[in-house]
This record gives C-alpha cells, sequence and structure tokens, in this order.
C-alpha cells in the first residue's frame, strides 16, 4: 500500500508535467491561430479574395447614331460569343486545345489568340470566336468542365440598317489593331471598335463611352459560382446627326449608277441634312473584317467605292465658279450690274483662242445674262479685269478652297489658286490661266460639300459652316441654329444681282437649268450648272464638239449643279456632281431638282430650327406663310409624295 | 493516508458495486463534451457538402451514435476483465498491421486501409489503443526497482518498436511517429528514468538525417515543401497555403456559416477530413475555433484527470496513453492545419469524416470510461495477468 502510494505520488508528479505540456501544446496552437486569425487576417482575407474573386473588364454598348429625326443609322446588335480568361485557366494551353476540337478556327485566328494571350493583362479577357453559332454553343456548354477559363456571353457588333446608303456619312468601325490596343488597354477589350470613318471616327471617343467591370466568384477549377458585381459601364453616348434619313436615301436613289456626289445643306445653319457619295461599300463588312476578294475589288474600282466624295472628292467646278468670280469683281469695282460685254463666241489672248461653250456668240450682254446662259467668253473677261488673287480671296469667303472646320476626317480642302500658290509651285503664271479660271477650270480643284456651302453662303448671305453633328448625347452642337453663323461681308447689292443670275439659269427658258426649274407653285430655286473638262484640251479637241457621248467615260467632262431654295427665302443649298456626266444641266440638276422639291414639300430643317427665324440679313418674308410639313422624313423614300397643290408628283 | 486511502476498494464481484451505479459513475461532463465535438464536427461538415446533410454529415453523426453505444458500452466492462485482453488486444493488432501490409488496399500512395466486416479500418489505429493497453499491463506490477532495469524495459521498448516499424512500412510517417510518442508517453507514466528518454531523444536527433535519405519521396516532399511552402503553389505545398489563407481569412468572428469562400470554393483537397478545422476557422473565425480548442483540451484534461485519480497502476497508464493519443491527434492535425509540421494523414478526431479514426477513437474513450468507473477497484493482485 505504501509502495503504491509512492508510485502514485511520482505518477502524478509526471501527469501533472503531461497535462502542463498538453495545456502548454494547446495554448502555443491557440497563438499560433490569433496570429493567423485576427493578426494577420487582412493579409489572408486578401489572399481569399484573390483567390475567389476574379474580376474582368467588360465593353461599354457603343452609343448609336441617328439621323436628325432620331431614326437609327448606326446601332448594335447582340451575339454570343466566346472569351477566355486565362487567369482562370490552370493550362491555358490545354483549355485552347480543346476548345479548337469543338469549335472550328482557322490558324490565323489561332496565332491572332496566341498573340493577345502574350499581351493582354489578366483581368482583359481574349476573344476566342465571334458569332458562335447554335452547335458551337452547345458543344462549348456540354463541354464546360473542360474548359476552365472560356466565357460564353452576349457581345455586340456593329450595324448600319441604311447600309451603303450611308457608309460614307456615318463611317464605320474596326477592330483596334494590335499596337492600338497596347497602346490603350480599354481598345483591347472584346467587343471594343474604334472608328475608322465618317462620324463613327469623328466622334469615337464619345461613342466609345467607358468599361464596366463584372466580379465573379469562382471555384478553385475556374468554374464560375456567381457574379458578385456587374457593373455595366457607362455607354457611349448617342450621336444625333443634321441627315435626314428620308433625304438621303433620295440622294442615292438620284446618283443611281453614276460614280459622284450629292450633298444637301440647311442653307441657313449649314448642317448637312444628306451626303451621298457614290458608288458605296457595306460598312458593316468592317466591324467582322472584310473579306480578301471584296476589299481587292474595291481597290481595282476606278469609281473608288470607299472614296467620300462629298468631302473628298476635288473637282474642277466649271461654271459653278461663275457666281465666286462675279462677286469678286463686283467687290473689286470692275464689274456692275449694268455692265455690258461682248461675246463674239471666242476670246484671241496673243496666239491663243478660248473658245466659248459650242462656238456660240452671246453678243452683247450684262452680267445675269451671262450667268444665265453661261457664258464663257464673258467671264474670260471679268477673270483678266478682276485677277486671280481677288478671286481666290473672295472664294475664301464663300467657303471654297479653304478648310471648313467640317466635323468630319479626311476632308479635303480644295484648292482656288494664288499668285503666292503658284509661285511656291513654280508655275509660271500667264494671262490664260488666268482665263480658265473665270471658268472654273485650269488648277481650281473643289469638293462637292464646298461647292454646296459656297451655294448657301451666296443664298443667304450667312458664312454657314457645312457640319454633320447635330447633337452628342443630348447636347446641340454649335452651329444649329442661324444666329450661331456671322454675317458675309459682301455688298447685299452684289449678292442680289448674282441671286437674280442663278434664278434666271433655272426659270427662264434661256436658262441653261430651265427643264429642271422646280414644278412647286410659289416657290422657285436659283442655280447654275457646271460642265468640268477633267483634262486640259487641245485646242484641237476644243474645235471638235468636246463633251462627245462617244468619248471614252474618263474623258467626258464632269457634269455639276449647285442651287438654292426658295429662291426669295433661301432655306436649302444642293450641290451634285456627276463624275464624267457630260452636260450637268442634263445629269446633276434634275437630282438637284428632286432633292430640293423634297426638301420644300417635307423641310426637315424646319420641323427642328424655326421658320421664321431671324439672323437672314437680307431674305424677304417668306411668301404665304410657313412652309408645310408633309409625312415624316423617317419613312422610306415612297414614289409618289403629296404635294402641296393636291396634285401627286412622282420623285425619279 | 491520502484521500483514496480511505476508500473502499472493490473486489472484482462486488455486488454493490451494480449495473446502475457503474453507469451513474460515467464521467458524464465528458460524454457531453464528446457529443459537443460530434455536433461541432456535423455542423462543420454540413457545410463542407454547401449546405447540405449528405454526404459527410448524416452519415457521420450515424456513426457517431453507433460508437457513442459502443463506448458507453465498453464503459461498463470492469476494468480487470480489459486488463485481461490487453495482450492479445496487442496482437490482434500486430496481426491486422500484418495483415494490412499484405491484402489491405491502397489510399493516397498507401496500404493503409483494410475492410473488416464491411468497416473500412486502419489497423494503425486500433494499434495505438492496443499498444496502450498491453504496455499498461506490462508496468502494471512492475516495481519502481524493476523499472530502472534496462533489460526489463526491453521487451516494452520492443512493444513499441515492432508496430512502429510496421507503420512505417506501410508507409505512414505521421502515425509511426504517434505510436512512438504514445509508448514513450506510458513508459514515461510507468516510471522510466529521465535520462533514458534524453538519451533516445538525442539518438533520434543524431539518427534523423540519415533516416531521411530512407524516407519515401512523398514523405521528403512533404517536410521539403513545409519548409518552402511557397516554393510550389499549385503542388504539395497548395494544401498548406489555402489551408493558411482559410484560417486568416476567417478574423476574430468568421465570415460566417456556410459563407466561408476557400471551403464553399473548394480550394481546400480533403477538407471534409484532415482540413475540416480550416471549415470551422474560416466560418467561425478566431472565437470558434478557440471554442473548439477548449473542448479538446478539456477531454485531454479530463482523461489526464481520471490517470490521476486511478488508484491502480493499469487504469492510470491506460488513461494516460488513451488521452495522450487524443492529444496527439489534435496537436497533430492543428500543427499540419496551421502550416506547423509537415502535412500527414491524421483526421481530427471526433470532427472530421472518416469512420476509422472515430471508432478507434470511440472504442479508447470507452475503456477510459471503464477505467473513470473502475478507478477504486481492488487492482493489485498477485497475478501478473500481463503475462511475464
Amino acid at each position: 500500500m505504501k509502495r503504491d502510494n509512492k508510485d502514485r505520488a511520482g505518477f502524478t508528479r509526471r501527469a501533472a508535467f503531461i497535462g502542463v505540456v498538453q495545456l502548454g501544446v494547446f495554448g502555443a496552437i491557440g497563438a499560433k491561430l490569433y496570429k493567423l486569425q485576427v493578426a494577420q487576417h487582412s493579409k489572408y482575407a486578401m489572399l481569399a479574395q484573390a483567390n475567389s474573386i476574379s474580376e474582368r473588364l467588360v465593353a461599354p454598348e457603343r452609343g448609336l447614331i441617328r439621323d436628325r429625326f432620331g431614326v437609327v443609322l448606326a446601332g448594335n446588335q447582340q451575339h454570343w460569343r466566346a472569351l477566355f480568361m486565362q487567369a482562370l485557366a490552370p493550362e491555358p494551353a490545354a483549355v485552347l486545345d480543346n476548345f479548337a476540337r469543338l469549335v472550328n478556327f482557322s490558324d490565323a485566328e489561332r496565332a491572332r489568340i496566341a498573340a493577345d494571350l502574350g499581351d493582354r493583362p489578366g483581368y482583359i479577357p481574349v476573344l476566342l470566336k465571334d458569332y458562335l453559332d447554335w452547335p458551337d454553343m452547345a458543344a462549348i456548354e456540354v463541354n464546360t468542365p473542360d474548359l476552365p477559363g472560356v466565357i460564353v456571353e452576349v457581345g455586340s457588333s456593329r450595324v448600319y440598317p441604311y447600309g451603303p446608303a450611308l457608309a460614307h456619312a456615318v463611317g464605320y468601325v474596326a477592330r483596334p489593331n494590335q499596337r492600338e490596343a497596347k497602346a490603350d488597354t480599354v481598345l483591347a477589350l472584346p467587343g471594343m471598335r474604334i472608328g475608322r470613318t465618317g462620324v463613327e471616327a469623328a466622334q469615337d471617343l464619345a461613342l466609345r463611352g467607358s468599361p464596366g467591370f463584372v466580379q465573379t466568384e469562382t471555384n478553385v477549377h475556374g468554374e464560375i459560382v456567381r457574379q458578385v458585381a456587374h457593373d455595366p459601364g457607362t455607354p457611349g453616348q448617342d450621336v444625333t446627326l443634321t441627315i435626314d434619313a428620308g433625304m438621303q436615301a433620295l440622294a442615292v436613289q438620284g446618283l443611281g449608277e453614276a460614280a459622284g456626289a450629292a450633298v444637301v445643306l440647311d442653307a441657313r445653319t449649314g448642317e448637312i441634312l444628306a451626303m451621298a457619295s457614290n458608288p458605296s461599300f457595306d460598312p458593316a463588312l468592317f466591324d467582322k473584317g472584310v473579306p480578301a476578294a471584296v476589299w481587292d475589288q474595291w481597290m481595282a474600282d476606278p469609281k473608288h467605292p470607299l472614296q467620300n466624295k462629298a468631302t473628298d472628292g476635288l473637282f474642277a467646278p466649271g461654271s459653278t465658279f461663275k457666281p465666286t468670280v462675279t462677286l469678286a469683281a463686283m467687290k473689286k469695282g470692275v464689274l456692275t450690274a449694268d455692265t455690258i460685254l461682248d461675246c463674239p463666241g471666242f476670246l484671241k489672248l496673243g496666239d491663243h483662242v478660248f473658245w466659248c461653250d459650242n462656238h456660240t456668240a452671246h453678243g452683247e450682254i450684262t452680267v445675269t445674262t451671262a450667268l444665265q446662259v453661261s457664258c464663257d467668253v464673258f467671264f474670260y473677261q471679268v477673270a483678266l479685269m478682276t485677277g486671280i488673287d481677288p478671286i481666290a480671296e473672295m472664294a475664301t469667303a464663300l467657303g471654297l478652297g479653304t478648310n471648313l472646320a467640317v466635323d468630319l476626317p479626311n476632308v479635303a480642302s480644295g484648292l482656288v489658286p494664288t499668285h503666292d500658290w503658284a509661285r511656291a509651285r513654280g508655275i509660271h503664271w500667264v494671262a490664260g490661266n488666268t482665263v480658265v479660271q473665270g471658268i472654273g477650270q485650269g488648277y481650281t480643284q473643289l469638293t462637292p460639300l464646298a461647292l454646296a456651302t459656297m451655294i448657301a453662303r451666296v443664298g443667304t448671305g450667312l458664312a454657314v459652316g457645312p457640319h454633320v453633328t447635330r447633337r452628342v448625347g443630348d447636347v446641340l452642337q454649335a452651329g444649329a441654329t442661324p444666329q450661331d453663323w456671322p454675317v458675309l461681308d459682301i455688298d447685299d447689292r452684289h449678292l442680289a444681282v448674282v441671286r437674280q443670275g442663278l434664278f434666271e439659269v433655272v426659270n427662264t427658258q434661256a436658262g441653261t437649268a430651265y427643264a429642271s426649274r422646280l414644278m412647286i407653285p410659289g416657290v422657285q430655286m436659283a442655280g447654275k450648272t457646271g460642265t468640268a473638262q477633267v483634262h486640259d484640251n487641245t485646242a484641237a479637241e476644243k474645235q471638235r464638239n468636246f463633251n462627245d457621248m462617244t468619248m471614252p467615260w474618263a474623258d467626258r467632262p464632269n457634269a455639276l449643279f449647285v442651287a438654292f431654295a426658295p429662291y426669295d427665302a433661301p432655306r436649302y443649298a444642293v450641290a451634285v456632281v456627276i463624275q464624267h456626266g457630260n452636260f450637268g444641266a442634263q445629269t446633276a440638276a434634275p437630282i438637284a431638282r428632286d432633292l430640293l422639291t423634297y426638301a420644300i414639300t417635307h423641310d426637315p430643317a424646319g420641323r427642328d430650327v424655326p421658320l421664321a427665324g431671324g439672323g437672314v440679313a437680307n431674305a424677304p418674308v417668306v411668301p404665304g406663310g410657313p412652309l408645310p410639313a408633309a409625312v415624316p422624313a423617317t419613312v422610306p423614300v415612297a414614289d409618289t409624295q403629296a404635294m402641296p397643290d393636291g396634285t401627286n408628283m412622282v420623285v425619279q | 493516508m491520502s484521500g483514496y486511502g480511505g476508500v473502499m476498494r472493490r473486489p472484482l464481484r462486488d455486488r454493490s458495486f451494480g449495473f446502475a451505479r457503474k453507469f451513474l459513475r460515467i464521467n458524464w461532463l465528458f460524454v457531453l463534451c464528446v457529443c459537443l465535438l460530434a455536433g461541432v464536427g456535423y455542423a462543420a461538415l454540413y457545410s463542407a457538402a454547401g449546405g447540405s446533410p449528405t454526404p459527410y454529415a448524416n452519415s457521420q453523426i450515424i456513426r457517431f451514435f453507433a460508437a457513442l453505444l459502443l463506448m458507453l458500452a465498453i464503459a461498463m466492462v470492469d476494468i480487470r476483465i480489459i486488463a485481461k485482453f490487453s495482450w492479445p488486444a496487442y496482437a490482434v493488432g500486430i496481426l491486422l498491421l500484418l495483415v494490412v501490409m499484405k491484402f489491405g488496399h491502397t489510399g493516397l500512395g498507401a496500404k493503409r486501409w483494410m475492410t473488416l466486416g464491411g468497416v473500412e479500418i486502419q489497423p494503425s489505429e486500433l494499434m495505438k489503443l492496443f499498444l496502450v493497453l498491453g504496455l499498461a499491463a506490462y508496468f502494471h506490477r512492475a516495481s519502481y526497482e524493476r523499472i530502472g532495469n534496462v533489460l526489463f524495459l526491453l521487451p516494452a521498448l520492443l512493444a513499441v518498436l515492432l508496430p512502429v516499424g510496421l507503420i512505417l512500412k506501410e508507409p505512414n510517417l505521421g502515425t509511426a511517429v504517434i505510436v512512438a510518442a504514445i509508448g514513450g508517453t506510458v513508459m514515461l507514466g510507468a516510471g522510466v528514468r529521465w535520462w533514458k528518454f534524453a538519451l533516445v531523444i538525442g539518438l533520434i536527433a543524431v539518427a534523423a538525417p540519415i533516416l531521411y535519405h530512407h524516407l519515401h519521396g512523398y514523405q521528403r516532399s512533404r517536410i521539403t515543401i513545409f519548409l518552402h511552402p511557397g516554393s510550389d503553389p499549385l503542388g504539395a505545398g497548395y494544401n498548406i497555403i489555402q489551408s493558411k489563407i482559410a484560417l486568416g481569412s476567417g478574423g476574430f468572428s468568421g465570415q460566417g456559416y456556410l459563407h466561408g469562400t476557400q471551403n464553399q470554393l473548394n480550394f481546400l483537397p480533403e477538407k471534409q477530413t484532415d482540413f475540416v478545422f480550416t471549415i470551422i476557422a474560416e466560418e467561425f473565425g478566431f472565437l470558434g475555433s478557440v471554442a473548439v480548442l477548449g473542448l479538446l483540451y478539456a477531454i485531454v484534461a479530463m482523461a489526464l484527470y481520471t490517470a490521476m485519480t486511478c488508484l491502480h497502476a493499469y487504469g492510470r497508464l491506460v488513461a494516460l496513453g488513451i488521452g495522450v493519443n487524443f492529444f496527439l491527434y489534435c496537436f497533430v492535425n492543428l500543427s499540419m492545419v496551421m502550416g506547423l509540421i509537415p502535412v500527414g494523414g491524421v483526421p481530427l478526431p471526433l470532427i472530421s469524416y472518416g469512420g476509422s479514426a472515430l471508432t478507434a477513437v470511440m472504442l479508447g474513450f470507452g475503456v477510459l470510461m471503464s477505467v473513470h468507473v473502475h478507478r477504486d477497484v481492488e487492482f493489485a493482485g498477485r497475478d501478473a495477468s500481463a503475462g511475464f
């Protein structure tokens, strides 16, 4: 018993020692837990979040482009696409192999994906395949476990409901190239597009918006468990254009198969109501990538479908330049409304003979008659009296050969030569150069948009500038009202003389465009025809009838027509250029007539700008009150349209 | 005369010590703690399944109740009868280890498991208990002098090294070390001199580098990765890193039940077994883990209390060994989860999913309760029934 107790005492000591050791161990574990869970909590909480929360940026919805009445000209269409978040895939290469087995893609696409994977940060997904069809979708969904990091989601592509009709004005978007994507990571996002031409390019930043993000919780296999947060980002702003889709369609229809351009302006604001360039192209092709065959075809086409001929096409203005010459001469004081000059059918200058059109002798005429019948000899003499520098100065005042600060990319300034310009180019300027300057030939090169601006300024006396953007978001852009534009520094009486001449061009039987006069009671237009040589005709050619349908297409003269209407309260201005269309009066004027008829009957500008607005310096009161506002312009151009007098007129 | 001197020692056939009295003498506070831990286990396994009683929680709680009944039944068995079966049990344990070596099936690269009557068991788990019983029986009647005799200690040392060797061969380094530690603790409780322990520990320290070269590749990589967990984040070190993230992200009060991201998103492999503690720590935070730690220590402490209050050497050593076994389970598992020692397949008893460890632990608790119930029985007879 005694030994037993001694044993127990020894055991108790040792057991107590063990107990103390055990307590110490538990204490140490508790202390370590405290360190991990309380002291270092934030560190591990962050690691846990990094473990499970993955964030990726999502492309914002690109803003819409609308016409002045809200019709969508550039929209977004949703489609399914597959993205790849390599951060979620333990073995990206294996996932791509699996994906390639399920969904066909070309070696070029594979190479692009490999390049993208190489230089994108982890939170930017890489586009695997756009425009998935149902079999692809099903194959991906079924094989989700083998495709960690692959996300199928709705993407949007750019659609252009009016297609080629507005391709030049609205422009198109394309995927940013590798260099652009590197410079701005936002552009690297799948679905991001960059505007390449037209309004898409000019307003790219406003249309683009800013990206949002999706935070998803993923499990250890990279499978998305749930969405934690979703910020759609800021969608791009909608851009409202000055274009009237209805009038645009009519302009395209009017040009038909011909190469050329037609521009309609609100003459009091410079708002571009229609701007057609022919031939055109399908802008939607750029969103997906233009097929090589189509691209080659475009490049080989002598009519240059990709070029916006309204803003970038340079043409000799021909006789449409005569109002400018007239105003320059009157400003210089060498010409008045009563000045009479003789036209014997030619002008002899030294050894050289400059012929009047068709060698016609117009006799002794005033400037209005000269404009009416488009006498060349009259303006040869006026140009010689005036000199090229005053002509160029007046041209600049009317918006010709100058930078018009148009809110579009690729707008050519054109050229109206001066002595300085000639000297700089090493050109020996002779009197003969000045002579042809009088009829808008020679070095002078202008765009249809500039010609439309010129005729708008002549009509209204306002220094309007052409522009295509009316609103960005809800903000009305400057220039939308006549008050935004200064009055031209040109004598009203001089303008009145020119307008009178242009009136007679259209509304008198001897006028060159009498056949294209408006058929609207009480409303007249005033305009000027132009038939411009496309290269320096030899004297021998001039002896012949140079505007002959037997000539090769590329050698035929360009046909031009500029006009404004109504004559007594100028409201709309139009310029039409038909490449190699021979006579302006024959091919260009009817198109201009149809456009102005539409403008007067539909009055697209009148529905956003008050008709009786001030600011038009010399506009007489509109007779008969406001012009009728007919069917909404959003309706596609109808074959027949109601006329104010109750008859139906076939709009070509 | 100590406090226990006056207590009547109960002979083997004591009619006054009937079933009811024995039943009431069970340490019910201990049973309560065991049940509470099983409840914690249920909650953790429910969460591990993403908020579902299947497949873990329900089947585990059923196993627990079966094991609880077994435990209470064993608690009723007189400790002196259990003592008689100490060496046979030890022999069975060795036999099972041999059988598992020959016929057992492989799990996680080691032959540890065997099926017995439809139940998956790990003989090494049972061996821990049987070794304790064997050693306690061996030292039960040994005098202080005999314990000082090195020759007398040799059989006991062999009795420890035999299962340790067999378990190492499985291979299962963690359990082998635990078995060795249990054997050592029982010997310490039996009164083996301190310097002998110092000597053995010293020898091991010298031999460790040599032994390291004889470790299996995966055992070595566990140790390497433990020393540099960041070196292979998605390989074997992944477990340690993810486990620490789970613990740390729990914070003071946890992410909320069923809302631990590490757990719910499966960043932890084997979370329902070895890493079950991370679920509690992540979802209930420091408060929850300390509460569980407290419950675990309460069991360890009550086992020690039973050992210290037992009047016979057999009961003392058995209670000590079983308590230490449980303690080592907890220590190894928690240290592993916190990245303090290399990872090994050691579950957290009563909480982890799995039947083998639960059964072994509850069997041990049954014997422990039997010691508690029979702490003051007459058990110092002349016989050296333990076989020497």
